[in-house]
C-alpha cells in the first residue's frame, strides 16, 4: 500500500514538473498551450538520444534536456506564439494543436512509433526500503529532484524580485504594466523555464513512463487536469493537484483498473463546474 | 401592432426590407451547383464511394459542431462523444436486430442514434451554459473523455477495445441492400446529409438561427431584450449532437462497424479541424473542409502517415496566423473586396 | 403626483466586498415619468440601473415593477413585463445588420423567438415594425449594413431603437448621448424628446444641458445614497447639490 502511495507521489511530482509551466503561461497570458506537452517530449527524446548514441551519462542529460527545451520554448515564443497572445481562445487551441501535429510527426519521423526505453545508471535501479515499504531507487531520486525543484520555485515565486513581478503580472496584467513592469519580457523568460521545466520533467519520466509520438495528446488532458483541479493563481495548487492526481491515477489503476480514468474525468468535469477557479485556488474567479 | 389592427398595406420600405431579408434564405446557384456535384459523384467517381460516404458523414459531424461553434459560438472539444454513442446506439440496434427490420432498419437506427446522442447531449448541455472558452473546451474533452472511458470498459456491450461486430443493417427502406462498392452507402449517407442539411439551414435563416448569432455576439443584449439565453443555447446543443449522433450511426451502418475509435480524441479534434479549414459559421465550412480534409488525408497518407501529420499541423499554425475564418472567410472577403470596388466611391 | 407607481425600488442595498455601492435606496418612478438620475462620478449609478433592470442582484431590499415583486426575476423576465434599457457603452449584436436587430427583438417581445423553420423576413408585420422604428430614429437608410460597421453616433440611435423595439412601460437610458460626436448629438437629444409620452424614463446623464432639457423630476446620487430628489429647479437652487456635485460650476436652467 505504502509503495503504491510513493510510487502515486513520485507519478504526481513528475506531473508537476511537467505542467507547472503550463499554469504559469495560462495564468499570466491567459495563454492556453495545448503543445506543452511537446516541449516535455523534447526534453525526453533529447534525453533518449543522448545516452542511447553518444553515451552521454543521465545526471548530465537532465540539464541539456532542460536547456534545449528552454532554448526551444524562447525561439517559438519570440517566433510564433507572440502573434495569438490577443487571439481568441479557439485560435490559440488550434494552433498549438498544430504544432502538437507537427512535433508527433517529426518525431514519429525521426524515431519511428515505438515506444522508447532508456536504461537507467545501475545506482538508480533497485529497490529500496524506506518507512517498511520497498520503493524503486528511481522513483526515489524523483520525489527528491522534484521536491527540490518545486521548493526552488516557490522560493523564487515568494522571495525574489522576478517572482514578485511575475505574480504581480499573473494578477494583473494591465496595472502590472502600468507600474512599469515588463510584462511581455517576463513572459518570455517564464515561457522559457516553463518549456524548461517540462523538458527536465521529459528527461526524468523517460525512467517512468515510455515514450511514443502520442506522447504530447496522451499528456495533454493530464497537464488540463491539474491547471483546471490546481487552479492558475498559485504554485502550490498545481502541486498539490498534481500529487492528488498522481497517487488517484496510480492507485486507481492498481485496485479498480475499470474505472480508474472514468473517475479521474469525472471529477475534473465537477471542479470545472462547481469551482471554476480551481480547487486549491483563493478568491473568486476572474 | 399585427396584421389584423394594421389593415394598411406595407410601406415600399418594408417590402423592399423584407425582400432583402427573405433574399438571404434563398437558395444561390453555388450552392445548387456544389449539391449537383455532390450527387454526381455518385456516377462520375465510382471507385471512390466509400471514401466519398465517408466524406459526407464526416462533413455532418463538422456540420454539427459548425451549428455549436459557428453560430452559437460555444467552443467543443468533444462531439466525438455524440458521434461514438450514435455509431455505438444504431450499431447495437442493427446488431441485435439480426440483419432484419424492424430493429435492424437504417432510418430506424439513425432515429435510435440521433435519440440517444441527442439525450446525453440535452444532459450535458447543462454543463457548458456558463463559463470561458477555456471551461467549456475542458468540459466537453471531459464528457467525451468520460464517454471514451466507458466504451472501453463497458466490454459485454460495445466489444472494448476490439469494436463492436457484426453490424448487419438491414436494407434501405427495405429495398437497397448495402453493397459491396458502397453504392447504397454513398446514396444514404449523401441522402441523409441532405436532408439534415436542409433543415440546418432553415433553423440557421430562421429568428431561433438568428437569436443564436446575437446571443454569441452579446449575451448581456440578448437577455436584455427578453431572450431566454439559456434555453437557446440547451436547443442548440442539443440539436447539433443529435446530428453528430446521426453521423455516427451513419458511419456505424456503412462501416458495418464501429470501433472505440469512433469517440476518440482525434475524432473531436479532425472535425474541428475540418469545420476550421472551411470556415465556420457558413454551414458549407464543415462540408468543404471535410472533403479537403480527407482529399488531403488520402493523397498525403498514401506517401507516408507522418507526412500527412505533419502537413495538417502547418496548415493549422498558418490557418489561424493568416487566414482566419478559413476558406470560405477567404472568399468571403474577396467577394467583399470586389464588391467595394464596384461602388461608386 | 397621483400618477400610479410602474417601478420601485424598496431599501435597496448593493454590497461589493466591503464597499457599500447602492446605501438603502427608496425610489419611486410614476407612470409617464421624465426622470433623471444624477451624481458624480463612483455614486453608483451604473450598480444602481444594473440592479433595476435584472444584471445584478441586490443584497437586500426589493425592487417593484407594475406593482409586482420581481426582485428575484432575471433581466429577461422583466424585459417581457415591460422594463427595457439601454447600456452606457453600446451592447449590440456587431454581426447583425440593424432591421435584423430589431425584427429579432420584436419576435421575443412577441414570443416567437422560438420559431426555427421560417425565415427571418416571413412575418410582414415585425419587419414593416422594424422598418418604421428605423425611419422614426431616422436611421432608415443603414437598415442593412451590419451593425460593426456602423458610426459610433447611428449605434448609439440603435440602442435606443432596440429598447423602443420592445414596447416598454419603464425606459432606462444610460447615458445615451455619452462618446457621441457634437454633430450626432442633435439627432439623439431629438428623439429622446420624441419618446411617446406613455413610457415612463429614468435618464441617467453627467450633461447637464440634456438633464434639464428633458427632465421633470431629478434624484441625485451620491455615494450609493439618495441624497436629495426634486424639480429641476429645486435640484439646481439647492447649496447642497452645488456643494457635492456641481462644485464651482455655474448651472443655467
Amino acid at each position: 500500500m505504502l509503495t503504491i502511495l510513493l510510487d502515486g507521489i513520485a507519478y504526481g511530482m513528475l506531473l508537476f514538473i511537467l505542467a507547472v509551466g503550463l499554469c504559469v503561461t495560462l495564468g499570466l497570458m491567459n495563454f492556453i498551450n495545448l503543445a506543452h506537452g511537446a516541449f516535455a517530449m523534447a526534453g525526453g527524446y533529447l534525453t533518449i538520444t543522448l545516452m542511447q548514441q553518444s553515451g552521454v551519462p543521465f545526471l548530465a542529460c537532465l540539464p541539456a534536456a532542460f536547456l534545449f527545451s528552454a532554448a526551444l520554448g524562447l525561439l517559438l515564443e519570440r517566433t510564433l506564439y507572440r502573434h495569438l497572445y490577443d487571439k481568441t481562445h479557439l485560435d490559440q487551441v488550434l494552433f498549438s494543436i498544430g504544432l502538437v501535429f507537427m512535433a508527433m510527426a517529426m518525431v514519429d519521423y525521426a524515431y519511428g512509433a515505438n515506444q522508447q526505453i532508456v536504461n537507467l545508471p545501475d545506482y538508480l535501479t533497485g529497490r529500496v526500503s524506506f518507512l517498511g515499504a520497498s520503493i524503486g531507487v528511481y522513483r526515489l531520486f524523483v520525489i527528491v529532484i522534484c521536491g527540490l525543484l518545486a521548493a526552488g520555485l516557490q522560493i523564487v515565486l515568494t522571495c525574489t524580485r522576478f517572482g514578485s513581478r511575475l505574480r504581480a503580472a499573473v494578477d494583473d496584467g494591465r496595472v502590472a504594466r502600468g507600474m512599469g513592469i515588463d510584462v511581455t519580457r517576463i513572459f518570455a523568460v517564464t515561457f522559457a523555464v516553463g518549456s524548461g521545466l517540462a523538458g527536465l520533467g521529459g528527461a526524468l519520466g523517460t525512467g517512468i513512463i515510455s515514450f511514443d509520438p502520442t506522447f504530447p495528446l496522451k499528456y495533454m488532458i493530464y497537464f488540463l487536469i491539474v491547471i483546471s483541479v490546481g487552479g492558475t493563481t498559485t504554485i502550490t495548487g498545481p502541486f498539490l493537484a498534481a500529487i492528488l492526481l498522481g497517487v488517484a491515477d496510480v492507485l486507481g489503476k492498481y485496485y479498480v483498473p475499470a474505472v480508474g480514468g472514468f473517475i479521474i474525468y469525472t471529477i475534473m468535469v465537477l471542479v470545472l463546474i462547481l469551482r471554476p477557479q480551481g480547487l486549491f485556488s483563493r478568491g473568486p474567479a476572474r | 401592432m399585427t396584421d389584423q389592427t394594421h389593415s394598411t398595406k406595407p410601406s415600399p420600405e418594408a417590402v423592399a426590407a423584407r425582400a432583402v431579408l427573405l433574399g438571404r434564405a434563398r437558395w444561390g446557384l453555388p450552392e445548387i451547383a456544389f449539391w449537383a456535384i455532390a450527387f454526381g459523384a455518385f456516377f462520375f467517381m465510382p471507385t471512390k464511394l466509400s471514401l466519398l460516404s465517408e466524406i459526407a458523414i464526416l462533413g455532418l459531424l463538422a456540420l454539427s459542431i459548425d451549428l455549436v461553434l459557428g453560430y452559437a459560438g460555444i467552443v467543443t472539444l468533444g462531439q466525438g462523444a455524440f458521434f461514438g454513442i450514435g455509431a455505438y446506439a444504431a450499431g447495437l440496434a442493427a446488431k441485435y436486430g439480426a440483419g432484419a427490420a424492424p430493429w435492424s432498419d437504417p432510418l430506424l437506427g439513425l432515429l435510435i442514434a440521433g435519440a440517444a446522442a441527442g439525450l446525453i447531449g440535452l444532459l450535458t448541455s447543462f454543463l457548458v451554459l456558463r463559463g470561458s472558452d477555456l471551461t467549456r473546451l475542458m468540459v466537453t474533452l471531459g464528457v467525451a473523455l468520460i464517454v471514451d472511458e466507458l466504451v472501453n470498459q463497458m466490454k459485454w456491450l460495445t466489444g472494448g477495445s476490439d469494436g463492436l461486430q457484426g453490424v448487419l443493417p438491414a436494407p434501405v427502406l427495405g429495398v437497397w441492400d448495402f453493397d459491396l462498392y458502397g453504392k447504397t452507402a454513398y446514396l444514404y449517407a449523401l441522402g441523409v446529409l441532405f436532408v439534415l442539411f436542409v433543415i440546418a439551414r432553415a433553423i440557421v435563416k430562421s429568428p431561433f438561427g438568428l437569436s443564436l448569432q446575437a446571443i454569441k455576439g452579446n449575451p448581456l443584449r440578448a437577455r436584455a431584450i427578453g431572450m431566454p439565453v439559456n434555453g437557446r443555447l440547451v436547443a442548440i446543443y442539443t440539436l447539433a449532437s443529435v446530428y453528430a449522433g446521426i453521423a455516427g450511426g451513419l458511419a456505424a451502418q456503412t462501416t458495418q462497424f464501429a470501433s472505440p475509435d469512433y469517440v476518440a480524441f482525434h475524432r473531436s479534434a479532425d472535425a474541428l479541424l475540418m469545420l476550421v479549414f472551411g470556415g465556420a459559421g457558413h454551414l458549407y465550412g464543415g462540408l468543404i473542409g471535410s472533403i479537403i480534409f480527407r482529399a488531403m488525408q488520402d493523397y498525403l497518407g498514401n506517401i507516408t502517415p507522418q507526412y500527412w501529420q505533419f502537413w495538417l499541423g502547418l496548415t493549422l499554425v498558418a490557418l489561424v496566423l493568416f487566414v482566419r475564418g478559413g476558406i470560405l472567410g477567404l472568399f468571403a472577403k474577396m467577394r467583399d473586396r470586389v464588391l467595394r470596388k464596384g461602388e461608386p466611391a | 403626483m397621483s400618477a400610479p407607481i410602474v417601478l420601485e425600488s424598496r431599501q435597496l442595498v448593493k454590497r461589493f466586498g466591503g464597499i457599500l455601492a447602492t446605501d438603502h435606496v427608496d425610489f419611486r418612478l410614476p407612470e409617464g415619468a421624465r426622470h433623471a438620475l444624477i451624481g458624480p462620478n463612483g455614486a453608483g449609478k451604473t450598480t444602481f440601473v444594473n440592479q433595476l433592470s435584472g444584471v445584478l442582484k441586490p443584497t437586500s431590499g426589493e425592487i417593484w415593477l407594475g406593482g409586482v415583486d420581481v426582485t428575484d426575476w432575471s433581466a429577461r423576465r422583466r424585459a417581457h413585463a415591460g422594463l427595457a434599457r439601454t447600456f452606457q457603452i453600446n451592447q449590440l449584436f456587431a454581426d447583425l445588420t440593424p432591421i435584423e436587430t430589431l425584427v429579432l427583438t420584436i419576435a421575443e417581445r412577441e414570443n416567437a423567438g422560438w420559431a426555427c423553420m421560417r425565415a427571418v423576413g416571413a412575418r410582414t408585420d415585425f419587419v414593416t415594425e422594424a422598418v418604421q422604428l428605423l425611419e422614426q430614429l431616422g436611421i432608415g437608410e443603414i437598415a442593412h449594413t451590419r451593425v460593426g460597421q456602423l458610426a459610433y453616433g447611428k449605434q448609439r440611435l440603435l440602442e435606443i431603437a432596440v429598447a423602443l423595439a420592445q414596447k416598454p412601460k419603464v425606459l432606462l437610458l444610460d447615458e445615451p448621448a455619452a462618446g457621441v460626436p457634437e454633430h450626432e448629438r442633435e439627432q439623439i437629444l431629438d428623439v429622446v424628446a420624441a419618446l411617446p409620452s406613455s413610457v415612463a424614463l429614468i435618464l441617467i446623464e453627467h450633461d447637464m444641458h440634456l438633464v434639464f432639457r428633458f427632465a421633470k423630476s431629478i434624484s441625485v446620487l451620491v455615494n450609493g445614497g439618495l441624497f436629495v430628489e426634486g424639480t429641476p429647479e429645486e435640484i439646481a437652487n439647492d447649496p447642497r447639490v452645488r456643494q457635492v456635485y456641481l462644485g464651482e460650476e455655474a448651472v443655467h436652467v
